[in-house]
């Protein structure tokens, strides 16, 4: 009985989707062709390259001790990493936005910050506090206090979004607090959590410059040094394609996670916001705990970067350049930001509204450049561009795009994450009312999204802005970011010269979170005030 | 931040962006070079400013670290904007002129270094160079008690006690050297008593930091790090001391840092300019004079005060031509697992 109930269910689908009524709007499609396009490069790229490898060297590749060796550490670090960035990451935030914690707002710029941080300046940072500090506990740390903003940020989004109605009816049918948080606020912000755990799965997985530092070999390692040594790419991208195989397992599991499920409000009227959460006799504790994870997170590294000023022999003072170079990271970094939140919004709305094999395969996509190590991707542009857009070669315009394929992931999460919350059936309202799909877009569910786009394009900048690799193959010749000044001068050891530059990475990557947060309490203050 | 501003702040900063770009290029001309640079950039940036006012050709400058730019070359192919590159070691050189990829130096370029250290094909042409040595912990090891071969390194007394960067482009040559001197079981003998030994460090800047603070005890590394090392942490942080392997000791080895011109070059006169300036005296001595530490190459220029003269400290055992690109050392590391 239940699975011809399901069949029809399906069919209904279909027909719908078929049908003229529901014809995607041509805006959106295109949207996602174009995403299609990007993501498929690299990938191509990829394939092509693995390809001229023979069947024996592949084998000699893959098939070797190290292999793996380095492939169970990038596994058992990915899945300690994950974890520990999901609680630390949803508890932080339920602090932040659901607590009357004082100085919330501080707080949420600070929380965020880690993310800013260049993953060399972190590594060097617990280094110099602890000369001894390498291997396995050391890499899960380290990376853990850098990723969790990954969960942190799209989870505190969608916490400010929840239902507080809904909890109120949960608490008044007899759940106590925690049942409530997990039955009912951890459902509805389920898909911002999964989607936060997966970028950071997916960012470990590709991740090699933090590693270095504390010694901690992972898979990328084997793909760096068929590059670096073997001057390989046929080599390097053989052993690529295992990460793929891996970020394709991650996708699917976490599809399967995800469910069909995820909370969206039915009411129609105006979301009831939740009361703050008085923390009383708990308010020392939860400030320890925010001030502890803050002070490693944060405080370490940026007293790595002080003693550097203090006491580095070549800290001279920085020259007018550093001016330029911060004018091209804020520009390069918001022109990307903007297009991965604008690429991510169909992309979404597809996977979403017309939910069906093509959008949802589509949606996967635009996660794998999260799984890949930079240099394959900037690599697949180099070739790409070089044999069909040699005019777009080392351009501002292709820097751009390679960010923004480089972190469509992050704005995906973003947006997907308060698309889920925002209720489809006001869209049909719209829709019944008479309104054109572009109206009902603009005026229903752009406000809806709002918040979630905010922290797409927050994500997307604060990545851009430290990004090294591509933008070194990319960027036009003579152009500085931050981060290049920075990677120049500490790889000639002129400590004290790079420590202003990673400063201001640090810096202007608080200037999205700070607006983002301003935001985010303007829009509970218009709830509450209602 | 209101709705309708984030649209307008997205379209403003992609325009920013585009006009940045427009400054950045600038029209081909003859009186125009593009360089990939591997070397380290402030080094580099001293030679471009005194080749731009000696010729009066503009350089434009690409720096990466040179693994990534030999591989944006390789895939960049025939249409490579590149005209010169410059790097710190001559392995990625060596892959490039297997590509067919570099056209043939001048021979007045190549004669003004000793010829030991250019391409045997006369591919690229050496510029500057580095000798191979060990850097020790001064309160935890005399003088007295170093090895005068490399080989011992592989002994287990220095269990624990080592520390080694076997992913540097600076460490294959060693391997190379071993093998090309002692043959190949002596080479895997060695890496396999380092791997017993050693602590694994991903970079020699790394492994000199960690023997000036006594992590580890000793480490192979190339003499000019430690000498950057303490001008960044001043002589009065400094608790280690170079050593030197005794002449003809696979360990005495010296890495050169090379430039060479592409073939698909569209500047070759001001490309083949360039790399006659790196090797002339006024190159040479810009070299000298810069807090690189590297040796200049060209007999008759000194190098930086306190580093001795190269000739008459170490007789080369092996030139750079004859350690080839790497690649055999390279098959021995992921045999033994080190890479």
């Amino acid at each position: 009985m239940r699975r011809l109930a399901a069949a029809e269910t399906t069919q209904r689908r279909w027909t719908r989707t078929l049908s003229g009524h529901r014809r995607w709007p041509l805006v959106s499609a295109a949207g996602g062709v174009l995403v299609t396009i990007l993501v498929l490069l690299p990938l191509v790229f990829l394939v092509v390259q693995a390809q001229q490898s023979g069947w024996s060297e592949a084998k000699h590749l893959l098939l070797r001790h190290l292999v793996v060796v380095l492939l169970w550490n990038s596994v058992r670090l990915t899945f300690a990493c994950t974890i520990l960035c999901a609680v630390l990451g949803v508890g932080a935030a339920w602090c932040v936005e659901r607590t009357a914690l004082p100085a919330r707002r501080l707080w949420a710029v600070l929380l965020v910050a880690p993310l800013g941080i260049p993953d060399f300046v972190v590594g060097f940072g617990w280094v110099s506090l602890e000369p001894g500090l390498h291997g396995y506990l050391a890499a899960v740390m380290i990376m853990t206090l850098s990723l969790y903003p990954l969960v942190f940020l799209p989870v505190r989004t969608a916490l400010s979004r929840v239902d507080g109605g809904l909890e109120e009816t949960a608490r008044s049918l007899g759940l106590g607090p925690w049942q409530t948080f997990l039955r009912v606020t951890l459902r509805q912000i389920w898909p911002a959590v999964l989607g936060g755990c997966l970028l950071v799965t997916l960012g470990l997985l590709a991740e090699y410059g933090a590693f270095e530092i504390v010694r901690y070999q992972t898979f990328t390692v084997a793909i760096f040094t068929e590059f670096k040594l073997g001057f390989d790419a046929v080599g390097a991208c053989v052993l690529s394609l295992v990460l793929v195989l891996l970020s394709v397992a991650v996708l699917a599991g976490e599809l399967l996670l995800r469910g069909r499920g995820g909370a969206v409000r039915s009411g129609p009227g105006a979301r009831r916001a939740s009361p703050r959460v008085q923390l009383g006799r708990w308010t020392g504790p939860v400030l320890i705990a925010l001030g502890a994870l803050g002070g490693l997170a944060l405080g370490v590294p940026m007293g790595s970067l002080l003693y550097w000023v203090l006491h580095g022999g070549s800290s001279t003072l920085p020259s007018t350049s550093i001016l330029g170079a911060l004018a091209h990271t804020a520009a390069y970094s918001a022109a990307a930001a903007a297009i991965a939140t604008a690429l991510a919004v169909p992309v979404c709305a597809q996977a979403l509204r017309h939910r069906n094999r093509l959008t949802i395969l589509i949606e996967r996509l635009a996660y794998m450049p999260m799984a890949l190590p930079g240099l394959v991707i900037a690599l697949g542009l180099v070739s790409f561009t070089v044999r069909y857009a040699f005019g777009l070669y080392q351009s501002s315009f292709e820097l751009i795009v390679a960010y923004a394929i480089l972190f469509l992931p992050l704005a995906v999460v973003g947006v997907r994450a308060a698309m889920g919350q925002a209720s489809p059936r006001l869209e049909e309202v719209g829709r019944s009312l008479g309104a054109r799909p572009s109206t009902v877009f603009r005026r229903v569910t752009l406000p809806l999204i709002a918040p979630g786009l905010a922290a797409a394009f927050a994500l997307v900048f604060i990545s851009s802005s430290t990004e090294l690799t591509a933008t070194l193959l990319l960027r036009p010749t003579g152009v500085n970011t931050l981060a290049t000044q920075f990677w120049s001068y500490t790889s000639d050891f002129s400590y004290g010269a790079a420590a202003p530059y990673a400063a201001l990475m640090v810096a202007i990557s608080a200037v999205p979170a700070y607006l983002l947060s301003r935001r985010m309490s303007s829009v509970a203050r218009m709830a509450e005030a209602r | 931040m209101h709705r309708s501003k984030l649209p307008f702040l997205s379209l403003l900063s992609v325009a920013c962006a585009m006009l940045l770009s427009s400054c950045g290029s600038s029209a081909h001309s003859a009186r125009e070079l593009t360089l990939y640079n591997g070397q380290h950039e402030q080094t580099t940036a001293l030679l471009v400013a005194a080749f731009e006012k000696a010729t009066g050709i503009a350089v434009k400058v690409r720096s990466a670290d040179e693994a990534s730019l030999g591989n944006q070359i390789l895939q960049e192919g025939s249409s490579s904007p590149a005209d010169v590159f410059y790097t710190e070691n001559t392995p990625v050189l060596e892959a490039l002129r297997e590509h067919g990829l570099l056209a043939a130096v001048a021979p007045s370029t190549l004669a003004a270094v000793p010829r030991s250290y250019d391409s045997a094909e006369g591919s690229w042409v050496g510029v500057s160079a580095r000798v191979s040595a060990l850097v020790y912990n001064t309160s935890k090891l005399a003088p007295a008690q170093l090895p005068s071969s490399i080989l011992e390194l592989a002994d287990p007394r220095w269990k624990g006690k080592l520390g080694f960067a076997p992913s540097e482009t600076d460490f294959q040559p060693l391997i190379t050297a071993i093998v090309k001197l002692d043959g190949q079981a002596a080479a895997e003998r060695w890496l396999k008593g380092l791997q017993a030994n050693g602590t694994v460090y991903p970079d020699n800047e790394t492994v000199v930091s960690q023997v000036n603070n006594g992590e580890s005890e000793l480490g192979p590394i190339n003499h000019y790090y430690w000498y950057r090392l303490r001008d960044e942490v001043g002589r009065g942080d400094l608790n280690s001391a170079l050593h030197y392997y005794a002449a003809g000791d696979p360990g005495d080895l010296v890495d050169v840092s090379g430039a060479a011109v592409l073939k698909t070059s569209t500047h070759q006169a001001a490309a083949q300019a360039f790399l006659a300036f790196l090797v002339s005296s006024k190159g040479q001595e810009v070299l000298a004079h810069s807090h690189s530490y590297e040796y200049p190459l060209r007999p008759g220029v000194a190098p930086a005060p306190g580093l001795a003269v190269l000739s008459t400290l170490h007789p080369v055992a092996l030139t750079p031509a004859e350690l080839g690109d790497g690649s055999e050392a390279l098959e021995l590391e992921q045999k033994l697992g080190l890479l």
